[in-house]
């Protein structure tokens, strides 16, 4: 086990030294020839964001800001910082999308959209249509995220309100319930009609079950198909100190990505995926030992990350402004974890998945590091920006939103 | 001399009281620090900070710093959906109450005192009475 980890290590710091990082603007470090600009500052808590054809960058934000909970990012001069901004919706949420003519964000409990004129701007802020309304909201991991396909549906997640679905959530020695009631109306990714008003449960489809909770999720164009990143349970080690230590617990569970065919159940509470020993691996809360395997119906992640690491945010990108190389690649941004301690924490970073037909096609690499400001996070107050959305460019920019301090970020390549 | 003889003593005696009761509230905090390691730590953080938006800081909170009864009641009865100063926190905290009365009384004691905040001590009969007034619910 500790050889294994020793080995991957290895691995890991190899490909990271093939790339020479250099500090950037805001001290964002980037593979060579990329710069990162800061587009705007101080927008509020910018969770998902989109971008126009014409450019415009929407935001979504978790908190109010000056009693609005969407913002408008323009830059006429196209010298890389908007110079103008506006906000409306009085509603906050974290989903943000875009599909033809019509922009998608969600609350934690409804999906609303906006018709889009031919400037890219929203007709009539004050009245969205209300397409999904009534989603369970019990705080814990209630974000509702959204993507589009190309046949007129929306995937909302709607993330499971708890750890591991023991009786007493988060409680040592409280055994697993089972079957577990929560992934009735949670704990996956459902389907809607793009169209269609004031859907509810009834009007869905369950699309894929046993997802804890999902907040980077995307619509991968090349194969047709939903991609999505969950967050791993927590708390191994303070659950279950007997089977775990506390090292194991920070790298265990890993963070999956997964792609997703229609009815796939990706496993949770029942088993969780073990990156190490390359297995699911039943759950303590259902008689696993952190050995025993799991999750015979379940399938395996696209690609498994280290633990805690807090995927928020999934981009394929389909830009020609960066290297053939990143050409329908994976990009995902990752908050930054809490629950390693006391090992410090990891994250805070922008991952990249190089993909060739719709299939990762080699190992993940860091892409965006030092949001944090800070090396050896201990915690994650400590952390000076968390990256949580993405978004491309019309010019192929790739751009990331920080909840912490507002900023956006715009990152362009400029060649060797 | 006589009257010298006694206040001398006096003094005395009342400062081993004052230094027995410093003893043994810096010996409940360092009791209390090992309880936070292994019980509060992975949320709370080392450094008390919390968990923005998922666990509250335990850094001069109005929580903290205030009443004591209410503070035992958090640990024995766990914590949900609950504003602190304004802030709201997504993630359950559960109950502990496996912890004894002396554990309860040492860990509030250890967080009352460090991470910048000065309050009083915990006793262990403080939390007795809490818990057993829990039970009568």
């Amino acid at each position: 086990m500790k050889k294994l980890s020793y080995v991957l290590f290895g691995i890991t710091a190899a490909a990271f030294s093939a790339f020479t990082y250099q500090p950037k603007e805001e001290g964002i470090k980037l593979p060579s020839g990329f710069s990162a600009q800061v587009f705007a500052s101080e927008v509020g808590e910018a969770r998902h964001l989109t971008v126009t054809p014409q450019g415009n960058v929407y935001v979504k934000l978790a908190k109010l800001n000056n009693g609005s909970g969407i913002v408008l990012l323009q830059d006429a001069d196209k010298n890389g910082k908007s110079e103008k901004r506006s906000s409306f919706g009085t509603y906050t949420g974290t989903g943000m999308a875009l599909s033809g003519n019509y922009l998608y964000a969600s609350s934690d409990e409804e999906v609303f959209r906006y018709a889009l004129d031919a400037n890219g701007m929203v007709a009539d802020p004050a009245h969205p249509e209300r397409i999904v309304t009534g989603l369970i909201n019990r705080r814990q991991h209630a974000s509702k995220s959204i993507t589009l396909d190309n046949k007129g549906n929306i995937y909302v997640n709607i993330g499971a309100y708890a750890n591991a679905c023991q009786e007493k959530d988060r409680t040592k020695g409280s055994p697993g319930r089972m079957p577990c009631p929560i992934l009735d109306s949670a704990g996956g990714i459902w389907q809607f009609n793009a169209a269609k008003l004031n859907q509810t449960y009834g009007d869905g489809k369950r699309y894929a079950t046993g997802l804890r909770n999902v907040v980077g999720l995307d619509w991968n164009k090349q194969n047709d198909q939903l991609f999505v990143m969950q967050h791993g349970r927590d708390q191994l080690f303070q659950l279950y100190p007997e089977l775990f230590d506390a090292k194991q617990s920070a790298e265990l569970p890993a963070e999956t990505m997964y792609a997703i065919k229609p009815g796939d159940n990706c496993g949770w509470p029942y088993a969780y995926y073990d990156q190490l020993q390359k297995k699911k691996i039943l759950a303590p809360e259902y008689g696993g030992d952190g050995k025993k395997s799991g999750g015979e119906n379940a399938i395996d992640p696209a690609v498994a990350f280290p633990g805690h690491m807090a995927p928020n945010g999934l981009l394929f990108y389909t830009g020609h402004l960066f290297p053939e190389r990143y050409r329908n690649g994976a990009f995902i941004a990752f908050h930054g974890s809490w629950n390693r301690a006391p090992e410090p924490q990891k994250g805070y970073f922008v991952a990249f998945v190089p993909f060739k037909d719709g299939k990762p096609s080699g190992e993940w690499e860091i892409f965006a590091d030092n949001f944090a400001g800070t090396q050896n996070i201990q915690s994650p107050g400590q952390a000076q920006h968390r990256p949580c959305g993405l978004a491309e460019g019309p010019d192929g920019a790739l751009y990331v939103s920080d909840d912490v301090k507002g900023t956006i970020y715009k990152i362009t390549y400029r060649g060797k | 001399m006589v009257k010298l003889f006694v206040v001398a003593v006096l003094c005395f005696i009342s400062l081993t009281t004052m230094g027995q009761k410093r003893t043994e509230l810096q010996s409940s905090i360092a009791r209390g620090k090992a309880v936070f390691e292994n019980t509060c730590l992975a949320c709370h953080q080392a450094d008390a900070s919390g968990v923005p938006n998922l666990a509250p800081p335990l850094i001069k909170t109005s929580f903290v710093l205030g009443d004591k009864t209410k503070l035992i009641n958090i640990i024995l009865n766990g914590l949900k959906d609950v504003e602190i100063d304004g802030e709201r926190y997504d993630n359950p905290m559960p109950a502990f109450d496996y912890l004894t009365d002396n554990e309860v009384a040492d860990v509030l004691t250890y967080v009352r005192n460090n991470f910048n905040n000065k309050a009083g001590g915990v006793k262990a009969d403080e939390v007795a009475i809490v818990r057993k007034s829990k039970k009568k619910e």
